[in-house]
């Protein structure tokens, strides 16, 4: 189990240690043709700066060559904004007073026959956390329905047992994410006060259950402005690393969300610039080649107009990130707010513009 | 003098095996294909889209292009034949390229599931083409089995790394007997043409038409290579040597006997 790896490690020497890289750490990172988690430090630490052009040429290069000139599309489909948790930086907080909505299985129908005339073939069901409405049961039930019409099922849902996601997997489940926040262990708490996600180290094995479950695929990932961005991606890195080697037959995805303003939410403890994510970006590419770089809607068009072809695999395009929000609800409570509002249709044309093939499927399944 | 490539009965004029994955758009993958004279081209089942307007299949609709459909993104032997079928039943064709690999981050072929899902699709009368590592015992085992040609590895795919197996690919090629197609790895002309001067009977290439700034042009770099490095084969290279062979001082002496 990851924990026992992770407790090896203290925050705060991480921290100091990439705080303490220096230019010369970073020439030899990006000399060398393998990288380890040391010249993954000096790949997001401050000294790399001066080296963000030769890390973004490299890291186009190396994207390339692994997923040629394709951007994989996907798209976020919000099934319920009901949950027990308080989490300081969300929008479906409990503590929030505002009407909750769990979509029906006719509701789910309306809103995926309106995604799949966009296009898309990845679907991404998201919900809050709420086990008693929208538990094992509805989701296995959302799954069936969905995997009949979309090429690919991934959701974005609370951590399961081993074998809920089994159940899952069999009824279709290809992909899961689920982000640490930080890793932060501490402060994880004042993050997260109430519910069952105040479990850090239940929320940190979950990509252990998900591996001894046999699924297709893990996405990983920090929320960028609860803590240090730096160290917490170091530590998503040790975690990748980690289970790259036990559950080798999973394939993984990084995300980088930044903190977005929602409903009563805190300020950001960090805030990252737009140099930073590039440079995060591109560290994380030139560290492993191989692994999927994920971009949401979160950032703004001019932004992600540059960033596919720095690194980035898959995007979303179009998306709503309140349940109803396409079709059948449209005034629901959103989880974040969203800063690229450009339809589906309009993304392509960007991707085709720059030479890029967008691709709508890339799965099927062979069972 | 003709100098055909058969295999599974069909005879091809091109020892290029293309794929189609990893081009900017498809029509420029479909000009890239002409110009490199392929005429077997791969393509994942897994990426087709049967409704859509721009659906691959409609950019390979060429007499001279015969379509080998691949299983990639299967896990096991199960998964493969399940694949395999529904292939056949989309494409129309019986001809396949198996690839089982159940590491998603180097995409190495699994030899156990790759040699049991082999024997099963000959049973069900397909024409297999799997993709392996150049390891020579299972490409003797594949052959038994009735394998149509073995696709050993050159490189980690995607890699365009060259013939680092080359010592396996060369015991390969002097003991099979069905076709040998070198697959992945193939980053350059160069290498295309190493493998054919070194007896391959055909090489497979994807990633370094398709990523190259233009894919056209390195279609046909690559087309030419395998024809000189075919042309070298068939003529018969001199043998390799560290230095001139100018005296003989060892045997000298039975000339004064």
């Amino acid at each position: 189990m990851f924990q026992e790896l992770f407790d090896q490690y203290q925050w705060d020497e991480i921290k100091q240690s990439i705080y303490r890289k220096t230019a010369a750490d970073v020439e030899a990172a990006l000399r060398k043709n393998k990288r380890n988690l040391e010249d993954f430090k000096a790949l997001i630490s401050p000294a790399a700066m001066p080296y963000l052009e030769e890390m973004a040429m490299l890291s186009h290069r190396l994207t390339q060559k692994r997923f040629g000139k394709t951007l994989q599309l996907y798209i976020p489909l919000y099934l319920s904004n009901e949950c027990q948790n308080i989490c300081t930086y969300c929008g479906f907080s409990l503590h929030n007073q505002i009407p909750r909505k769990t979509l029906s299985l006719s509701e789910i129908q309306q809103e995926a026959g309106y995604l799949k005339q966009q296009g898309f073939e990845h679907v991404l069901l998201v919900t809050g956390e709420a086990n008693r409405t929208v538990g094992v049961d509805y989701l296995k039930n959302a799954i069936t329905l969905l995997k009949q019409q979309f090429a690919n099922v991934s959701m974005e849902v609370q951590p399961l047992e081993q074998d809920e996601y089994e159940t899952l997997i069999d009824a279709g489940l290809h992909t899961v994410l689920v982000y640490q926040e930080t890793y932060h262990k501490d402060d994880y708490k004042l993050h997260h006060t109430k519910g069952k996600k105040s479990n850090f180290y239940y929320r940190l094995a979950t990509p252990d259950r998900l591996g001894k479950a046999g699924i297709h695929k893990i996405g990983l990932g920090v929320l960028i402005g609860l803590e240090d961005w730096r160290t917490d991606n170091f530590f998503t890195a040790l975690h990748l690393q980690y289970l790259e080697k036990t559950y080798w037959q999973t394939k993984y995805s990084i995300s980088f969300p930044r903190l977005r303003p929602a409903e009563g939410l805190i300020e950001p403890k960090v805030v990252m610039n737009d140099k930073e994510l590039v440079q995060l970006i591109c560290a994380w590419r030139i560290f492993n080649e191989e692994v999927e770089l994920s971009m949401s809607t979160r950032e703004n068009e001019k932004f992600r107009d540059h960033i596919i072809q720095l690194g980035i695999t898959s995007i979303s395009a179009g998306s709503k990130t309140n349940p109803g929000g396409y079709i059948t609800a449209v005034e629901s409570l959103e989880q974040f707010e969203i800063d690229d509002s450009r339809s589906p249709a309009e993304v392509v044309r960007m991707i085709e513009r720059q030479g890029y093939k967008a691709v709508w499927k890339d799965w099927e399944a062979f069972a | 003098m003709k100098d055909a490539l058969i295999i599974g009965g069909q005879s091809f004029n091109s020892r290029l095996i293309t794929g189609t994955g990893k081009f900017g758009n498809h029509q420029l993958m479909e000009e890239a294909l002409l110009a490199s004279g392929t005429e077997l081209v791969t393509m994942a089942l897994k990426r087709i889209e049967k409704d859509d307007d721009d659906d691959i299949l409609k950019h390979l609709r060429h007499p001279s292009i015969h379509l080998l459909p691949n299983t990639s993104g299967v896990r096991n032997a199960k998964e493969a034949v399940f694949a395999a079928q529904m292939a056949r039943e989309a494409l129309e064709t019986n001809w396949l390229k198996l690839e089982i690999h159940p590491d998603p981050k180097y995409l190495l072929p699994d030899p156990v599931e790759t040699l049991e899902a082999a024997a099963e699709l000959v049973k069900l009368g397909f024409i297999v083409l799997p993709y392996i590592h150049a390891d020579p015992v299972l490409c003797k085992r594949l052959e038994e089995v009735g394998v149509a040609a073995v696709m050993p590895l050159g490189s980690p795919i995607g890699s365009n790394k060259g013939l680092k197996t080359i010592d396996f690919l060369q015991i390969i090629i002097e003991q099979s007997n069905v076709p040998v197609i070198v697959d992945a790895g193939i980053g350059a002309p160069s290498h295309a043409a190493a493998a054919m001067e070194l007896g391959a009977d055909a090489v497979l290439v994807n990633t370094a038409i398709a990523v190259s700034a233009d894919p056209i042009t390195m279609a046909l770099a690559f087309r030419q290579g395998i024809e000189s490095g075919r042309k070298a084969w068939l003529a018969g290279l001199g043998a390799v040597s560290d230095h001139a062979h100018a005296s003989s001082p060892f045997t000298q002496f039975l000339a004064e006997l």
